[in-house]
C-alpha cells in the first residue's frame, strides 16, 4: 500500500474504518474502509456480494453502521438519511437515476430548492439560467428546459451529477454508472469525471470492468466478503493481482471453453430487417458452435435475438431452424422448433422473481409436464430439482422465491428452465452481467458444455475478453448493421472493437 | 404425500456450504429459511381465513339463536351463490393483475334480456342460451378494449359497468317482470332433501373445482400466476398474455349470465336494477380470500373460505339484529384488515429477526 501520487499525504475529505453493518444474523459489512482524498477518482472493486453496494449505502446514509469510525474533513459524522450525507456534501449516482419523468431538467436538478424570484414564487429563469451555467461546467449540452422523459440514461446520469454539483458536493459516489452506456457516453462520462476531479472533488466509482478501472481511476480498494482487503495506486498494481484479491485464489481458466465438434447449420437469418432498429443481418450459426455477438450498447444485437425468437416483429428477411421457417412473432412457436433465449434483463425478462426456484425453472415446460391438462406436481418438483441440482443452483429449499437467490445462481435458474427444453439453438444475452467472477465462470462452462453437446449457441456479450475467449466465431454489429464477422483466430480486441467502432468493411 | 419432508433440513447454513471451488456468497445471503411444506401449509394466509371461517361458524353456533338450523344453512347459501359464482372467475382476473368492474351490470342486463324474451314468449330454454350467449359477448367486448386497445381494465369496465346497467334499462325500463315457470323458480330455492343446502350448489361446486383445477393444476393456471407477477418475464417464455386475460374476461362474463339468470329467477323478478353493487361484495370476498390485489397471489380454496366468511359474519350479524350500519362497516374493516395484514405480517417477521439479531453475536465473515 504504498502511495506516491499526487495527491499521497493529502487528509483525506471522506474516511471510514472498519464499519460493520449486519441485517439480522447476516453480516453485510464485516469491515467497511475506505479512504477518498480531494482530486482523486478512487475505484472500488469486488465480486457481487462482496459488500460494495452495503458500503456505499453506508456513506450515502441509506444504511446505519452497527459500529466503525465515519468522519468526513476529519469531523466524525453519523448520517441517518440520505438527506444528512447531501447536505454534508456526498451525493450518490446510482446505475439508473431516478428522474421525475414529466418535470424538464431545470426542474429536476433544483427540486425541492429552486431558486425563488419575487414574492415567494419560483423563478424559472433563475433556475433555467443555473442549469445552464451548471452544463457548461460539465461541458454537455444539454437543454434545460426539455422534459427529462426520454433522455438517455447517460443524461440522466450527467443530470445527477450536475444536481450534486449545484449541491456543492465534495465527495461523488458512482455506482456502476457505466453499465448501461455506449463506449462515446461512457468517454463522455469519464471526461466530466476528470474535470471534477481536478476541481478537488473526490470520486468514488464501482466498476466491474477493468479497462474502465485502469484507465480511469487514481487508486483501488478491493473488497471481499464483506471486507476490505487492499487498497493500490493504480499505476503499481495489475489486473492480475486485482483479480485474485478479488476472489481469493487463482483464476486459471476464467473462460474454460471445451473444443466441439460443429454439425450443420442450425440458424440461417437472411436479410432480417426492422425499420429503424437493424437492416439487412444475415448470418448462420452451426450445431456445437458459439457464435459471439458483439458491439456496443446500442448496436442492434439484443433487438436481432429478440426478432429471431419471436418476441419482436420484424418486417425484412427470414428466419430459419434447422431448415424449416420460423413462424415470426411467436416465442412459443419459436420454443416449440427448439429455441431458447436467455434475456439481457435478469430480474425483469428471465424470471418471475416472487415464484419459487422450480416453478421458475419449469415453467418453459407448462404443457409438457401436464397429463390430460393436469400437471403432474410430482414431476414438476423433481424436474425442477433435477435441473436445479445439475446446474448447482444453491438455494436453501426450492420452493423458495428465486428473488432470494444470488445473481448468480438466478442466473443459473434461468440456463436451467432454458437446458430442460432441451433445445437446439440457445441465444443467451448477456449471460454474465452481474454475476461474480467464480459463477461467471461456472456459466462460461455450462455454456461450453451445451456447445460441446451440440447445441447452436448464440452469445451476446459486451464483455470483449468473454467474447474472445468462447465465441467460435464472432460477428459484430454497428449501428444496427452486421459489420464484421471475424474466426477465432482472427479475433482480437483490436479487431472486434474497429469493426464496432468504424463505418466499413470486415476487420478480418 | 410420501416424502419425508419433516426430515427436511430447515435451514442451511449457507456459510457453510462445501468447497466447491465457487466463492460461496456469503454476505448477501439473505436470512431465508425452509419450511417444510405441510408447516407452510398450516400456516399459510389460506389457512387463516379458514381459520376465522371456522371460529365464526363455532360462535354463531353456540352463540347466536336461530343460527344452528338447517334454514340458516339454506338462506345464507342461497344469499352468497351469486358472490361465491363470480368470484371464482374474478380471483383469476385480479390473480393476472386486472379488475373486472362490470359483472354486477352484466348480472342485471341479462335479467332485463330474460325478462323481455320471455315476455315476448320465446321458449325458456332458448331464453337461458341468448342470456349465456350474451355474457360471452359482454365479458368480450371487455377483453378487447383490454388487451387489443391495451387500456386499463380499471377504466374500461367502470365504463362497461355504467353502459351494461344503462342496457339494461333501456331494455326493461321501470317494468319488473315476473310469472316465470314455477318450476323453475322453485328449483331456484329448492334444497337437497333436509340438508338445507341449494340444489344449486352442485352447479356452484362444479363451477368453483372448474375454475380450482384450471388455475392450481393446468399449465394455463401457472401462466396465469407468472404473468400476473410480470407480464414480461411471461411473454419471454412463450405466454400469451394477452389471450389469457381475454378468455378470463370472457369468462366472469359468462358466469355473470349464469348468475343473473339464477338472480331472475331465484327472486321471479327480472328487473334492471337487479344486482347492483355486488361487484364490490365479490372483489371484497376475493381480497379477503388472500387474493393480491398486486396481481400474482391467491387460490381458489382461499377465495371460497373468504366468501363463505363474509357470508356468515353478514348472517350472523343479521340474525343477531344488527343494523345494516354496523354490518357495512364489518365488512369494510374487515376488508381493510385483509389488505392490511400482510404488511403487518412482514413488518413483525422483520422485528423477530432484529430482535434474534440482537441476542447472538454477529457471525464474524471471514476477514483475510
Amino acid at each position: 500500500m504504498v502511495t506516491n501520487t499526487a495527491t499521497a499525504g493529502i487528509r483525506p475529505v471522506l474516511e471510514l474504518h472498519h464499519a460493520v453493518k449486519t441485517f439480522g444474523p447476516v453480516v453485510a459489512l464485516a469491515d467497511g474502509t475506505i479512504e477518498v482524498r480531494p482530486g482523486e477518482i478512487h475505484a472500488l472493486v469486488g465480486e457481487n456480494g462482496a459488500g460494495k453496494s452495503t458500503l456505499i449505502k453506508v456513506l450515502a446514509g441509506v444504511h446505519q453502521p452497527d459500529s466503525g469510525d465515519f468522519r468526513l474533513n476529519g469531523e466524525p459524522v453519523a448520517f441517518r438519511s440520505p438527506a444528512d450525507s447531501k447536505a454534508a456534501g456526498v451525493s450518490v449516482i446510482y446505475q439508473e437515476p431516478t428522474l421525475f419523468p414529466d418535470l424538464t431538467v431545470a426542474e429536476n436538478i433544483f427540486i425541492g430548492r429552486q431558486p425563488r424570484g419575487r414574492g415567494g414564487m419560483i423563478s424559472r429563469q433563475a433556475m433555467r439560467a443555473q442549469a445552464r451555467e451548471l452544463f457548461s461546467t460539465l461541458g454537455v449540452p444539454i437543454d434545460p428546459d426539455r422534459i427529462a422523459e426520454g433522455l438517455s440514461i447517460a443524461d440522466q446520469q450527467i443530470i445527477e451529477i450536475a444536481k450534486a454539483i449545484s449541491l456543492d458536493a465534495r465527495v461523488l459516489i458512482m455506482d456502476e454508472p457505466t453499465a448501461a452506456l455506449s463506449g462515446v457516453e461512457v468517454e463522455r462520462l469519464f471526461g466530466v469525471a476528470r474535470s471534477l476531479r481536478d476541481g478537488g472533488a473526490g470520486i468514488l466509482f464501482i466498476s466491474h470492468r477493468f479497462d474502465e478501472v485502469f484507465g480511469l481511476s487514481d487508486r483501488i480498494t478491493v473488497m471481499r466478503d464483506g471486507a476490505f482487503i487492499a487498497t493500490h495506486d493504480t499505476t503499481s498494481v495489475t489486473i492480475d493481482r486485482i483479480v485474485r484479491e478479488m476472489v481469493g485464489r487463482d483464476i486459471s481458466a476464467l473462460f474454460p471453453k471445451a473444443e466441439a465438434t460443429i454439425g450443420d447449420t442450425v440458424l440461417e437469418v437472411s436479410g432480417l430487417g426492422r425499420a429503424g432498429v437493424f437492416h439487412d443481418v444475415s448470418f448462420t450459426v452451426r450445431a456445437g458452435e458459439i457464435v459471439g455477438l458483439a458491439g456496443l450498447v446500442g448496436a442492434g444485437r439484443t433487438e436481432v435475438a429478440r426478432a429471431i425468437f419471436g418476441i419482436d416483429r420484424y418486417d425484412a428477411g427470414s428466419v430459419t431452424l434447422g431448415g424449416a421457417p420460423l413462424k415470426p412473432h411467436d416465442p412459443q412457436a419459436s420454443i416449440a422448433a427448439g429455441i431458447g433465449l436467455v434475456p439481457e434483463d435478469r430480474r425483469k425478462q428471465g424470471l418471475v422473481m416472487e415464484l419459487s426456484v422450480t416453478r421458475n425453472a419449469t415453467l418453459t415446460l407448462r404443457s409438457s409436464l401436464a397429463r390430460f391438462g393436469i400437471i403432474d406436481g410430482g414431476r414438476e418438483r423433481r424436474t425442477g430439482a433435477d435441473w436445479s441440482s445439475r446446474l448447482q443452483v444453491k438455494t436453501a429449499s426450492p420452493d423458495l422465491p428465486v428473488s432470494t437467490l444470488s445473481g448468480g445462481n438466478q442466473q443459473k435458474v434461468v440456463l436451467a428452465k432454458w437446458l430442460a427444453t432441451d433445445p437446439t439453438l440457445l441465444i443467451v444475452d448477456e449471460p454474465t452481467r452481474g454475476i461474480d467472477v467464480g459463477t461467471k465462470a461456472e456459466v462460461h462452462r455450462l455454456i461450453s458444455d451445451l456447445a460441446v453437446r451440440g447445441i447452436a449457441v448464440l452469445m451476446i456479450s459486451s464483455e470483449l475478453p468473454e467474447v474472445l475467449g468462447m465465441a467460435d466465431r464472432v460477428l459484430v454489429m454497428r449501428e444496427g448493421r452486421l459489420t464484421a464477422t471475424i474466426d477465432r483466430a482472427d479475433a482480437t480486441a483490436e479487431s472486434v472493437m474497429f469493426a464496432a467502432t468504424h463505418t466499413t468493411g470486415s476487420a478480418a | 404425500m410420501s416424502e419425508p419432508t419433516t426430515s427436511e433440513p430447515t435451514t442451511i447454513d449457507r456459510d457453510r456450504e462445501p468447497a466447491s471451488g465457487t466463492p460461496a456468497t456469503t454476505a448477501v445471503a439473505r436470512p431465508v429459511r425452509a419450511r417444510p411444506r405441510w408447516t407452510r401449509l398450516v400456516l399459510s394466509r389460506d389457512a387463516g381465513v379458514f381459520y376465522a371461517l371456522v371460529a365464526v361458524i363455532i360462535y354463531a353456533y353456540t352463540q347466536v339463536p336461530y343460527f344452528a338450523s338447517t334454514q340458516t344453512v339454506g338462506f345464507l347459501l342461497l344469499d352468497i351463490i351469486p358472490i361465491l359464482l363470480i368470484a371464482m372467475p374474478m380471483a383469476l382476473v385480479i390473480i393476472t393483475g386486472e379488475i373486472d368492474l362490470s359483472v354486477a351490470s352484466t348480472v342485471g342486463l341479462t335479467s332485463a334480456i330474460m325478462g323481455v324474451l320471455f315476455a315476448a314468449g320465446v321458449p325458456i330454454a332458448l331464453v337461458f342460451v341468448i342470456c349465456l350467449a350474451l355474457g360471452i359477448v359482454l365479458g368480450a367486448f371487455n377483453g378487447l378494449l383490454v388487451t387489443v386497445l391495451g387500456l386499463p381494465s380499471l377504466a374500461v369496465t367502470i365504463g362497461t359497468l355504467a353502459l351494461y346497467r344503462g342496457f339494461a334499462l333501456v331494455v326493461i325500463g321501470d317494468n319488473a317482470i315476473a310469472n316465470f315457470p314455477p318450476e323453475l323458480t322453485s328449483f331456484a330455492t329448492s334444497k337437497i332433501g333436509a340438508t338445507g343446502i341449494p340444489v344449486v350448489m352442485v352447479v356452484v361446486l362444479a363451477v368453483a373445482v372448474f375454475f380450482g383445477v384450471l388455475l392450481h393444476l393446468t399449465p394455463f393456471g401457472r401462466s396465469l400466476f407468472a404473468l400476473g407477477y410480470s407480464t414480461e418475464a411471461a411473454s419471454f417464455v412463450g405466454i400469451k398474455v394477452a389471450r389469457a386475460k381475454f378468455w378470463l374476461f370472457v369468462s366472469t362474463g359468462f358466469i355473470s349470465s349464469l348468475v343473473g339468470i339464477f338472480w331472475t329467477l331465484r327472486y321471479s323478478s327480472a328487473r334492471s336494477d337487479n344486482a347492483t353493487g355486488i361487484e364490490l361484495a365479490v372483489i371484497a370476498a376475493v381480497l379477503l380470500g388472500g387474493v393480491s390485489i398486486f396481481g400474482g397471489k391467491g387460490s381458489i380454496p382461499g377465495v371460497v373460505c373468504g366468501v363463505l366468511l363474509i357470508g356468515t359474519i353478514n348472517y350472523t350479524l343479521r340474525l343477531a339484529r344488527v343494523s345494516d350500519v354496523v354490518l357495512s362497516i364489518v365488512t369494510g374493516a374487515l376488508l381493510v384488515a385483509s389488505v392490511i395484514t400482510p404488511s403487518i405480517v412482514d413488518w413483525a417477521r422483520a422485528r423477530t429477526h432484529a430482535r434474534r439479531a440482537a441476542a447472538h453475536t454477529p457471525q464474524k465473515a471471514p476477514a483475510s
